[in-house]
């Protein structure tokens, strides 16, 4: 086990290394002066010149990534922003939160609405209630975030005022300046967001849940159940739910680690002061260590997530257990 | 009826797979020995069946064979050249001359190409003749291995088991090859399409005067089709001879057992046969018993010399060319379970 | 009473292309303590046969009729419930892979005690006893630390062990073996019949041996059915069988079998190949691969009739007894000189 989680630390920083140096190459390619836009609009050429020193983009480029990671190893900080000179590490810790209540809360209303409506159609494959579900999940496949978020944002915000039409609340009060906070609130404002990611992930999981439960379901052992005198119910629960799942759990760790690096799209109708859209406010500001400091984030959130989901899987799976 | 010319020749052939482990850098911690020295001579013209239960090497020996894995130690000869470390220009040639039919003609026959594709590919790959010599040259062998012509432009999703097969030894023989190896040839079919198949290749190698490696686990159906006969356990022969030497008069204990867990389809002969059954299951290759790999479920094991010395493969039985590797060899056949665990003093070492 | 007795079984599915006749005509009556072997090759409706025996065929797709009597019990109609009752405690199945055949996810002993819970009201401490004790009885090594192992922990062998375990843990009085040996190696093949034959003597068991190879059946069943296309065309006592069949597929599947004494010559060999169930032939199953076939072959399927080789012989075919009986004898004949020409 710790040699597995020691060579799963090796792929980490090995992965880090990789993730950083394309953004920097990248930044490298696009035509771009961020020193002008830092500096501001009234700025001179000297001034240019000089947050043009001050920020080392005068530096070649391997040299500023040398200065990222030096300051990484021993400041243990991401840098600042050269937008506002404000800390990466407080911009990502105050995006973070919002990013995973987003995802987070997406993930449970998607997967207590999928996994359920996937085992009722792979038991009654092409009943009604079957076809139903499938064309629900074409819809929702073939759907632009974008255009469902508006879609809710109008009818549910605009339109009959159930919810807000955008915006946050922070879960947990205190935080000046806010205009609401406590969790009630909190619900309040996510909601929308929660059913566009629901909408949108649901889709692909019923789908995938339909598909495993029927694989599972023609399995030799669950014959072998049913040949014990097992009932329906304890064939389902004991032998095919477990079994099923196993491809569910890997998908969903991958699906998790990816979206809590920023959703850009839902965020942005929402007006979400998440990682995705501050990746797209410091794109356009040619803002490198914000977007560097999100991808290093995005990496690690990953990283962890493949890693509980190698575990939950030896747990949940005999099979690949180390021994 | 065979001319005694040599085609293949194998000595000390040995595979291992490397079993690895480690942080960054995998060190080698093991390695399965699936094939631990195996030597054989194969005249042209003949059939050499090989037999043995899962795991014993005998598909990881074709592969090495054919040059589809390479071999740890030992050497090829082909036609009495030395293929063993021959690169993939100097093996072209020899690729021609030496095919393979593998056992599941589902897998081994892809999808979506039209079986005049499947069947003309060798030729296409050693660019022999021009498109319509092809073709006719496919035809022709679709209607050597009992399929139609017309079945130039089907797939093989359209086909049954037994004529996938037929396509898989059609495709085997486009380049008129002088060996060909068949892995399992007929053991995912039904026992009617079977016989089809065992005397479809019969027929081939009558008319083609091929030489086949056929390796399968049932015992009947090597007896039926192979001149000569070799038996694996655990990467190794433990016996080899002709098909009478071995099947009348085994030497070795693991042979005798195998000939007698084969059920009889007689039901008098079947009920009052002598059985030995042997004890647990064939060890791992990862970690297989010490000297004589056979030691811990054989019958006949004497502690301190079967688990020690590892016998060599040599001369048994009043026939040349019939080897076994044993201490204690049967001495007569058929034997009882009782009978075979009383054996007569050591043959060999004189100590 | 016979401890399984079939009548007139047929099985139908529901396909998109309309009803398909799966299985039909199946009748036979099994006694405590002996062994039915039933054979068959891919499409001739023998794993379809038992899967309705037991009750397994969904009944969404499947219409079955005919009766099937458990002990004198109709086992056709009953309820669900009722179903599963003698699931696992009057007859007790396996199946040919057991590398697929256990959840991998759960423990040998935790899918063992799950059969006993099912059946009978006991604590899950005797239930472990119970496991514990009938692995010994398969001679499974060590069982009380081998009860706590997974599936994949187990070799093909021991696997097979441990289903036929599961399916005798409630003491069944009928065990249905759909190819059991198939899958594993001669050796292993060997043990497991001899355990098969072991565990019968000592629980007075009825077996349904069904499998491919009629070498297995010779040596254990005391009665046979050769299934052809979804119909069983000769049924008879293992003797008579062998020694004197009825029917051409009969003869075709003993002559295309390789013969221990004939080496190298030539098989016998039934051409084309086996029926698709769900597409069957009109008229008698066999007649596109028969080499005796008639006009009345390919029109009428012909009654399962009574032979007068052996007591209760029956065989479904068209040929007259003088033809028949000539060319059998001619086969047998062919068949004995290769065995002394050897």
């Amino acid at each position: 086990m710790t040699q597995f989680l020691i060579r799963r630390l090796f792929w980490a920083v090995f992965l880090f290394f990789v993730a950083t140096i394309i953004t920097y190459l990248i930044f490298w390619v696009i035509p771009a002066d961020p020193a002008a836009l830092a500096a501001g609009k009234a700025a001179s050429p000297a001034d240019i010149l000089r947050v043009r020193h001050f920020l080392h983009l005068d530096r070649p480029i391997w040299e500023q990534y040398y200065y990222f990671v030096q300051n990484l190893v021993v400041h243990r900080s991401l840098g600042m922003s050269f937008v506002n000179r404000e800390s990466v590490d407080s911009i990502i810790g105050k995006d973070a939160p919002v990013t995973a209540s987003l995802v987070f809360g997406g993930a449970v209303f998607w997967l207590s609405l999928s996994i359920p409506v996937g085992i009722l159609s792979a038991l009654r494959p092409r009943s009604i209630l079957d076809r139903i579900t499938m064309t629900f999940v074409l819809i929702g496949i073939s759907a632009h975030p974008v255009w469902i978020g508006l879609i809710l944002s109008f009818l549910f915000g605009y339109k009959l005022h159930l919810t807000p039409i955008a915006g946050y609340c922070n879960f947990i009060p205190g935080s000046p300046g806010a205009q609401c906070e406590g969790p009630v609130q909190w619900a309040y404002h996510m909601i929308l967001p929660w059913i566009t990611f629901m909408i949108l992930f649901a889709a692909l999981y019923v789908r995938l849940v339909r598909a495993n439960v029927m694989e599972t379901m023609s399995e030799d052992y669950v014959r072998t159940a049913r040949a014990k005198g097992a009932s329906e119910r304890r064939v389902m629960v004991h032998h095919v739910l477990r079994n099923s799942m196993l491809p569910v759990v890997t998908i969903l760790g991958m699906d998790l680690g990816l979206a809590l690096g920023g959703a850009i799209f839902t965020e942005t109708i929402f007006n979400l002061p998440g990682l995705g859209r501050e990746v797209i406010s410091a794109y356009n500001a040619d803002d490198l260590p914000v977007i560097t400091g999100v991808v290093v984030f995005s990496t690690i959130c990953v990283i962890i997530f493949n890693l509980i989901v190698d575990v939950t899987y030896g747990f949940l799976d005999p099979r690949i257990r180390p021994s | 009826m065979s001319s005694t010319s040599e085609l293949l020749r194998v000595e000390g052939l040995e595979k291992y797979f490397p079993v690895r482990r480690g942080l960054i850098f995998q060190r080698e911690v093991g390695s399965v020995k699936a094939v631990d020295g195996v030597d054989f001579v194969l005249n042209a013209g003949e059939t050499l069946g090989v037999v043995g239960e899962s795991g014993c090497g005998k598909s990881t020996m074709a592969r090495c064979v054919a040059r589809l894995l390479q071999p740890t130690a030992g050497k090829i000869f082909f036609e009495g050249r030395d293929i063993t470390h021959l690169d993939r220009t100097a093996m072209r040639p020899i690729r021609r001359e030496m095919m393979m039919v593998f056992q599941d003609p589902y897998a081994s026959l892809n999808p979506r190409k039209r079986v005049g594709f499947i069947v003309g590919e060798p030729l296409e790959v050693h660019r022999i003749g021009t498109n319509a010599e092809r073709k006719r040259r496919v035809q022709e062998l679709l209607e050597i291995v009992g399929l139609s012509p017309e079945h130039y432009n089907r797939f093989p999703h359209e086909f049954s088991g037994g004529q996938r097969q037929r396509i898989g030894i059609a495709r085997a023989l486009a380049i008129n090859p002088k060996l060909i190896i068949c892995d399992e040839p007929v053991s995912a079919l039904d026992v009617s399409v079977q016989a089809q198949i065992l005397n479809l290749l019969k027929d081939l190698q009558e008319e083609f005067n091929l030489t086949y490696v056929f390796i399968a686990h049932d015992l009947n159906v090597v007896r039926h089709i192979s001149d000569r006969v070799m038996v694996m356990y655990l990467g190794r022969a433990v016996e080899v001879g002709t098909r009478n030497d071995l099947f009348r008069e085994p030497k070795h204990p693991y042979t005798g057992a195998l000939l007698s867990a084969v059920p009889i389809a007689e039901p008098a002969l079947g009920r009052s046969r002598r059985q030995i059954v042997l004890e647990g299951d064939v060890p791992s290759p990862l970690n297989p018993p010490e000297a004589c790999r056979f030691h811990p479920r054989c019958p006949r094991f004497v502690p301190g010399k079967c688990d020690v010395d590892s016998p060599a493969l040599l001369q048994m039985g009043s026939n040349e060319g019939h080897l076994a590797s044993c201490h204690f060899p049967l001495e007569r056949w058929p034997m009882s379970d009782d009978e075979i665990r009383q054996h007569a003093p050591m043959v060999g070492a004189p100590d | 009473m016979p401890a399984l007795e079939v009548k007139d079984l047929a099985t139908t599915f529901h396909t998109d292309d309309g009803l398909v006749k799966a299985v039909s005509g199946v009748s036979f009556s099994l006694d405590q303590g002996k062994t039915l072997g039933v054979v068959g090759e891919s499409g001739s409706g023998k794993s379809v046969t038992f899967l309705t025996v037991m009750g397994l065929v969904d009944p969404r797709h499947a219409q079955v009729s005919g009766s099937v009597l458990l002990n004198g019990e109709e086992m056709l109609g009953a309820s669900q419930a009722r179903l599963r009752q003698i699931r696992g405690a009057t007859i007790g199945m396996i199946f040919q892979d057991p590398m697929t055949s256990l959840n991998p996810v759960k423990t040998i002993g935790w899918q063992l005690e799950e059969a006993v819970l099912i059946h009978q009201d006991v604590t899950r401490k005797e239930a472990r006893r119970q496991a514990i004790e009938i692995l010994k009885e398969v001679e499974i090594p060590r069982s009380d630390q081998r009860v706590d192992d997974y599936p994949h922990q187990f070799s093909g062998g021991m696997r097979q062990r441990v289903m036929i375990a599961m399916a005798l843990i409630n003491n069944p009085e009928v065990l249905i073996a759909d190819e059991p040996t198939t899958a594993l190696d001669v050796t292993t093949q060997a043990q497991i019949l001899r355990l098969m034959g072991r565990l019968q003597q000592e629980h007075q068991m009825a077996i349904v041996m069904v499998t491919h190879d009629l070498g297995v059946v010779a040596e254990l069943a005391n009665d046979v059915i050769v299934m052809y296309g979804g119909k069983v065309v000769e049924q008879a006592n293992v003797d008579d069988l062998f020694a004197r069949p009825e029917m051409p597929y009969t003869w075709g599947l003993l002559g295309s079998l390789p013969r221990l004494n004939a080496e190298g010559s030539r098989l016998e060999q039934i051409p084309g190949q086996p029926p698709s169930l769900l597409n069957p032939p009109r008229g008698c199953p066999f007649n596109p691969r028969c080499a005796f076939v008639m006009d009345v072959c390919r029109t009428d399927l012909p009654e399962l009739r009574r032979s007068d080789n052996g007591e209760e012989h029956y065989f479904r075919c068209h040929l007259d007894d003088e033809t028949r009986t000539r060319t059998w004898e001619a086969k047998h004949a062919a068949l004995v000189s290769k065995d002394a020409a050897a």
